[in-house]
C-alpha cells in the first residue's frame, strides 16, 4: 500500500500484533451508580498488563437500570486471561476482595454459558460459612452470601470465551500535551464502543514494553526505540520532530469488536501535533493475530 | 397443530395423560385418536370423547370443558399444549419441559412434582399446586407455574426448586415442608404458611400492611431489600405476570423458619416505601 495520510498525520503501514486470551464478562450493579463505579473501578485495579498482573480487566460500559438484571444501576466488566483457569482464579479473588466487600453490591455473569465456565459465586459462597443460600432460576444459579448490609448476590457460574488482547496503536507526537491530547480523544471513542476494554490507566500507556531485557530476570522492558529522550542512544524509531509517543491498548472479545476500536480509536487520535501513528508488533513471531492498520482505517 | 374438542360432556372424569406433545407428534389422526384413556374403571380411546383434527405436531389446542379430564401433558417434555376453557386435576403432573397455558381454571395438583417447563393457568387453580403426591418426599423439583388468578391450601406442598407465582390470593399451608424454591404471592396467604420448611422462600408482595399470620416457630430476622427478589420479578414480568412496581421498590421483612425443621427456610413481606 502507498502512503496514508488522515487529516494530515500519518498512518504508518504496520500492524498491530494481537494474543488469544480467554475473557469473561461480569455486570456488577449497586444502589447507586457511584456504588456501582466504585466497586467497578477497583475490580479491575491493578490489571494492566499480564506481564505483570493476575489478570487484565477493565469497565466496559455503565449500563442503566433496565440494561441490568436486577434493575439498579450497574458497571459491564470485562476480564481476559491467559488460561481459564488463570481468568477464574482472577475473577474469584477481584469480585470476592472488590465486589463483595463493596456496599450494596451485587455481581451477574454476562457471557452465554458455553463449553468454558468458571464457578464464582460457587467458590465464594464458602464465605457465607453455611448461612449462604442459593436460588436457581431457569439454568442460572445465584449465590445469597449473608454480609452486613444485608445479603452479597452473586451468579455461581461466569462463562468464558476466546478472545483477542493487544490490539494497539502509537501516537508519536511533537510534543506531551498535544500527544495527551489526541490519545484522550481516541479514548473517548472507543468507549463508545462495546466488548472492549482499554486496562491502562486513563486507556492510556506511557511505558510502552518490549519484549525482554539486559536483566535476565525480567520478561520485559522500555520499549527504547520509541523513548524519545534517549534517540541519540538507541535504534529510535521516532521520526524528527517527534517528542512524545502514547500507546493505545485494546482488549475485546472478539476480533471484530478490536478492529472496530481501532478503526474509531485512529479516526479521532488524527489530530494536530500527532505526526504519525504506528503500532506495536513482534514481527509477528508471538501473537496469533494481526491488525493491519491501513486494513483497518479502509472499513466501514 | 392438533385440536380436540369434546363430543360431548360427560359425569365421570377422564384420565388422559396421553393428551401430551409427546404421544401426538409425528403421529396421524388415527393413530392419535386410538390413543387410550380411561373413564372409571373402563378403557376407551380418545377418539370416543374427543373430535380429533389438525396436524401433528409439537402444538396441542384443547377447545371446550376440559374440566373432568385430568393429567392432561403428564410427564411431557417438549411442545405446548393450549387450553380454551377449564382444564382438570393434575395438569401438567411430573412435566420435564414445554409448556401448558390455561386459558381457565384448573383443578387440583397443578404442575405436582414437576420437573421443568412453563405451566399457566390464567384463572384460579385448586389445592396442592406443585405439590408433592401423598407418601412422596418431594414436590416440584423444576420449571415455573404461573396462575393469574388464586390458589387453595398447599401450595408448593414439599416443594424441592422452580417457581410458583400467585397473582391472587393463597390458602393455608403454602409452602408446607418445602425443602427449595420459590413461592411468590401477590395476594393474601391462608394461616400456616411455611409450616415444617426446611428452605425456601416464600414471598408475601400483598403490601396491605399487616403481616400474614405466622407461625410462631418463625423468627423475624430484619428488614432489606433483597436484590434476589427484583431479579425473579423482573423474570415474572418477562413471563408477562403483573408485578406492581412498587414490589421492586420498598423492604422486606424477612422471618426464619420453620425453626422446628432445619429453619434455614424464609418468609419475606414486602412493606410497602
Amino acid at each position: 500500500m502507498g502512503e496514508l495520510r488522515v487529516n494530515g498525520v500519518e498512518i504508518e503501514d504496520t500492524y498491530a500484533e494481537a494474543f488469544k486470551m480467554r475473557a469473561a464478562r461480569a455486570v456488577v450493579t449497586a444502589e447507586t451508580s457511584a456504588w456501582a463505579l466504585t466497586a467497578g473501578m477497583v475490580a479491575s485495579g491493578y490489571a494492566t498488563s499480564v506481564i505483570g498482573c493476575d489478570a487484565e480487566a477493565g469497565i466496559e460500559a455503565e449500563l442503566a437500570p433496565d440494561e441490568t438484571p436486577d434493575g439498579r444501576p450497574g458497571v459491564s466488566l470485562l476480564f481476559f486471561g491467559f488460561s481459564k483457569e488463570a481468568l477464574g482464579k482472577a475473577l474469584v479473588n477481584r469480585l470476592g476482595q472488590c465486589v463483595m466487600t463493596c456496599p450494596t453490591t451485587a455481581c451477574f455473569n454476562a457471557l452465554a454459558i458455553g463449553d468454558e465456565t468458571v464457578k464464582v459465586g460457587g467458590q465464594l459462597r464458602f464465605f457465607g460459612d453455611g448461612y449462604q443460600s442459593s436460588k436457581k432460576l431457569g439454568e442460572r444459579r445465584y449465590w445469597r452470601i449473608p454480609v452486613m448490609d444485608g445479603e452479597f448476590l452473586c451468579e455461581e457460574t461466569f462463562g468464558v470465551q476466546r478472545a483477542v488482547a493487544g490490539g494497539n496503536f502509537l501516537l508519536l507526537g511533537v510534543d506531551q500535551a498535544s500527544t495527551l491530547v489526541a490519545a484522550e480523544a481516541a479514548v473517548a471513542a472507543i468507549r463508545r464502543t462495546r466488548g472492549v476494554i482499554l486496562p491502562f490507566p486513563g486507556g492510556v500507556v506511557r511505558s510502552g514494553s518490549k519484549v525482554g531485557s539486559r536483566y535476565k530476570a525480567l520478561r520485559a522492558s522500555t520499549n527504547d526505540a520509541y523513548c524519545p529522550t534517549i534517540t541519540a542512544l538507541t535504534r529510535t524509531a521516532l521520526p524528527e520532530g517527534v517528542n512524545a509517543v502514547y500507546e493505545i491498548v485494546i482488549d475485546g472479545l472478539d476480533l471484530p469488536a478490536v478492529e472496530t476500536a481501532m478503526r474509531v480509536g485512529l479516526r479521532a487520535a488524527c489530530r494536530p501535533g500527532v505526526v504519525r501513528i504506528s503500532a506495536g508488533n513482534y514481527g509477528g513471531k508471538l501473537g496469533q493475530y494481526q491488525v493491519h492498520l491501513h486494513r483497518v482505517l479502509a472499513g466501514p | 397443530m392438533i385440536s380436540l374438542r369434546p363430543k360431548q360432556s360427560f359425569a365421570i372424569p377422564l384420565e388422559a395423560e396421553t393428551i401430551s406433545p409427546d404421544a401426538f407428534a409425528g403421529n396421524p389422526l388415527s393413530h392419535i385418536e386410538r390413543l387410550p384413556v380411561v373413564q372409571g374403571n373402563a378403557e376407551a380411546t380418545l377418539g370416543d370423547f374427543f373430535f380429533v383434527e389438525g396436524d401433528a405436531g409439537d402444538v396441542i389446542r384443547l377447545e371446550g370443558d376440559f374440566s373432568r379430564v385430568k393429567y392432561i401433558g403428564k410427564a411431557m417434555t417438549r411442545g405446548r399444549v393450549e387450553i380454551q376453557g377449564d382444564a382438570g386435576m393434575h395438569l401438567g403432573a411430573e412435566m420435564r419441559g414445554g409448556e401448558i397455558v390455561v386459558h381457565g381454571n384448573a383443578g387440583d395438583w397443578v404442575g405436582a412434582e414437576m420437573r421443568g417447563g412453563l405451566l399457566r393457568v390464567t384463572g384460579n387453580a385448586g389445592h396442592l399446586v406443585g405439590g408433592a403426591y401423598r407418601g412422596s418426599e418431594k414436590g416440584m423439583r423444576g420449571g415455573s407455574i404461573l396462575v393469574g388468578g388464586s390458589v387453595g391450601n398447599e401450595t408448593g406442598c414439599a416443594m424441592r426448586r422452580g417457581v410458583i407465582a400467585v397473582t391472587g390470593s393463597a390458602g393455608d399451608l403454602t409452602g408446607v415442608m418445602m425443602l427449595a424454591g420459590t413461592i411468590c404471592v401477590f395476594g393474601s396467604l391462608g394461616i400456616r404458611t411455611g409450616a415444617g420448611m426446611k428452605r425456601g422462600t416464600i414471598i408475601a408482595l400483598a403490601g396491605d400492611g399487616g403481616p400474614p399470620p405466622l407461625l410462631s416457630t418463625f423468627r423475624f430476622d430484619c428488614a432489606y431489600r433483597p436484590v434476589w427478589v427484583s431479579v425473579y420479578l423482573r423474570q415474572l414480568r418477562q413471563w408477562g405476570v403483573s408485578v406492581p412496581g412498587v414490589g421492586m421498590r420498598g423492604l422486606y421483612r424477612r422471618y426464619s423458619g420453620d425453626l422446628v425443621e432445619l429453619g434455614k427456610g424464609e418468609i419475606l413481606i414486602w412493606t410497602s416505601p
